[in-house]
């Protein structure tokens, strides 16, 4: 009983990151900053098809989720990816890969004994 | 979408010197899985079923691992799901999202070529993934520990 609300405030704490990233106009945006770096509400808007407004409520679903951060640069809010919650990401996945090189080359030697 | 695959998926490829039949077993054989793998696991790999074990690694203490096994097609594809780096033995894992784990068989001249993909990673929360790192070094600090007195008793 208690392991398991343990584990669901953990979900809940975790709930904004992932309703964050369910979001097909989110992850473009994520996709954006991350490949052409920070950004200006103006830029991330342009021949895009969702208005200037709905695009600052998608940016602030993703900054409640730590996803991205903002900065007032005169009198334009500029836009950029948390770079240290992507690291997580991208070194997780780096371990749980070495894990699985491990894992193979212990299924070689036991079906090639 | 570059920054989905980049941190979504895992694909890895290995030719291993042995006939596609015994590839299988070593797979489909929940007994035989765990003991490559590291896991002691109990019940048999069947579509739609569950198996669940421990963990025998070093350094991993108390986990149990739930696998919720989806495709079994003889010598050719294995499919199952669960969760990731579940290492916390103190964290219920039950209510998030599992990645999906794929073996696909290959009959090639040096014997059978075995793809694994494990996808679904950017649907676990960050913050899970950040914790997994953390108790990934501090099992490894264990572990050294463990080696360390070991080695001076």
């Amino acid at each position: 009983m208690s392991l398991h609300s343990a584990g669901w405030r953990e979900v809940s704490r975790a709930a904004p990151v992932f309703a964050a990233l369910g979001d097909e106009t989110r992850l473009a945006l994520v996709a954006r900053l991350s490949s052409e770096g920070p950004l200006s509400i103006t830029r991330l808007t342009a021949g895009s098809a969702v208005t200037r407004q709905a695009i600052t409520k998608h940016l602030d679903v993703l900054a409640t989720a730590g996803l991205v951060s903002d900065v007032w640069r005169g009198r334009e809010r500029i836009w950029e990816l948390e770079l240290e919650q992507m690291e997580a990401a991208r070194t997780y996945l780096e371990h749980v890969s070495k894990r699985w090189d491990e894992a193979l080359d212990r299924l070689k030697k036991f079906v090639e004994k | 979408m570059k920054l989905h695959n980049a941190t979504d998926r895992i694909e890895k490829e290995i030719v291993l010197r042995a006939p596609r039949s015994r590839v299988w077993r070593a797979l489909a054989n929940a007994e035989e899985f765990g003991a490559w793998f590291g896991m002691k696991l109990e019940g048999t790999f069947a579509p739609g079923g569950r198996v669940h074990g421990q963990i025998t690694l070093p350094g991993h203490g108390q986990v149990t691992i739930e696998m919720a096994i989806e495709r079994m097609d003889p010598e050719s594809r294995m499919s199952y799901r669960w969760h990731p780096y579940a290492v916390e033995s103190s964290v219920d894992y039950s209510s998030e999202p599992t990645t999906l784990v794929e073996f696909q068989l290959e009959e090639v001249a040096e014997g059978t070529r075995l793809t694994v993909v494990e996808s679904g990673f950017d649907r676990i929360p960050l913050a899970r993934r950040a914790e997994a790192l953390r108790m990934n070094d501090a099992g490894w600090a264990e572990e050294l520990e463990n080696i360390a007195r070991h080695v001076a008793s």
